[in-house]
């Protein structure tokens, strides 16, 4: 069944349907909730404490291709963009030299 | 971005949304669709699975996992499971934009199409500009917004699917790290309000640690415990 060009279809349907499942729920429960409710106060931190656990996460324990890179350098990427927002108070510059700090330390780590 | 914005009408706050996607936004998440285009050719798939994916799943961790279990020849059921997990965080996501981008005497199932284009970036700039907005104008400025970041992506997939050999590597792991530096300069931004600023502390602190005592149910347990105790803690005051 794997060889067949149907397969790859199947895992992206799956993939999507696992995905918008969690964005369909979303809609069923969210039908009643108050913007100015306790309730929506508490999820709102949830989803901020869960989101920026989940980029911190990218930084120190990524999956996928920045796994080969060292946590050194992310980190130290991460640092420079964090000095130079604190600096200019300017988010693209930041991050353009933050990832082009990683690019740097890859390329001579390389050589 | 700037917080305060406001718009006449609901075409004007489409565009204005259209605009403000079309920079910082595009580019970051944009990168990271590069390395998910090049992903996809590594694997085996043809450029049209790559933007079939990035079409109809639009969430990246998910789609990484995607294809390496299918790289791995992995069966559907443990890809379902694994793309799910991956996604739970989208259902505290959709719990908190609905509620605020609710068109008045619209029902629920209005928004069955508009959910499928929530991801991290478009929800951080709604919960930020969007109580500033008259509510009448947050779903046009959300649908602006994230149309522009779709697209993006779309294209994106492609160009990283056609490019990989032309740029160095040292080039392309650096364009999908744009995407958590700039999230975190995003919440930095933001670090406004002691409720959202706890959440967000909380959750970075609890993350990685979680994240190795379980890979897959670690987003959710952050988000509860650190957004649970941030805001029991900052009950007294004010948000």
């Amino acid at each position: 069944m794997q060889e067949s060009w149907l397969w790859p279809l199947a895992v992206l349907a799956v993939a999507a349907l696992a995905t918008y499942v969690w964005r369909f729920l979303g809609v069923l429960l969210s039908g009643r909730i108050n913007p100015e409710s306790a309730f929506f106060a508490w999820m709102a931190s949830v989803a901020y404490a869960l989101l920026a656990g989940l980029v911190t996460r990218m930084i120190v324990l990524p999956v996928g291709p920045l796994i080969e890179t060292p946590l050194a350098a992310r980190l130290t990427a991460a640092a420079v963009c964090l000095f130079c927002f604190l600096i200019t108070r300017r988010l693209l510059p930041s991050v353009l030299i933050g990832g082009g700090s990683l690019a740097l330390w890859l390329s001579l780590s390389v050589s | 971005m700037k917080t305060e914005l406001s718009f006449p009408d609901r075409q004007a706050a489409f565009r204005g949304g259209l605009r403000e996607a079309a920079g910082a936004p595009a580019l970051a998440i944009g990168a990271s669709f590069l390395g998910f285009g090049a992903l996809v050719r590594e694997s085996g798939l043809t450029l049209w699975h790559g933007l079939i994916s990035t079409a109809t799943t639009w969430a990246l961790p998910g789609q990484v996992a995607m294809v390496e279990l299918y790289a791995v020849g992995a069966g559907l059921v443990a890809i379902a499971l694994a793309v799910g997990a991956s996604a739970t965080r989208l259902l505290p996501m959709v719990m908190t934009l609905l509620p605020l981008m609710r068109q008045p005497g619209a029902p629920q199932r209005h928004y069955l199409l508009w959910v499928h284009f929530i991801a991290l970036t478009g929800w951080a700039v709604i919960m930020r500009v969007g109580p500033s907005l008259p509510p009448a104008l947050r779903l046009p400025f959300f649908q602006g917004f994230t149309l522009v970041l779709w697209a993006t992506t779309l294209l994106a997939t492609a160009i990283g699917y056609l490019l990989p050999t032309v740029l160095p590597e040292a080039v392309t792991l650096s364009l999908v790290f744009l995407t958590p530096l700039y999230f975190t300069m995003l919440f930095l931004e933001d670090l406004r309000g002691h409720r959202k600023a706890l959440s967000l502390v909380l959750g970075a602190l609890l993350g990685p640690p979680l994240f190795l005592l379980s890979p897959d149910w670690s987003l959710m347990l952050t988000g509860i415990l650190g957004g649970s105790l941030a805001f029991v803690l900052t009950r007294n005051k004010r948000a």
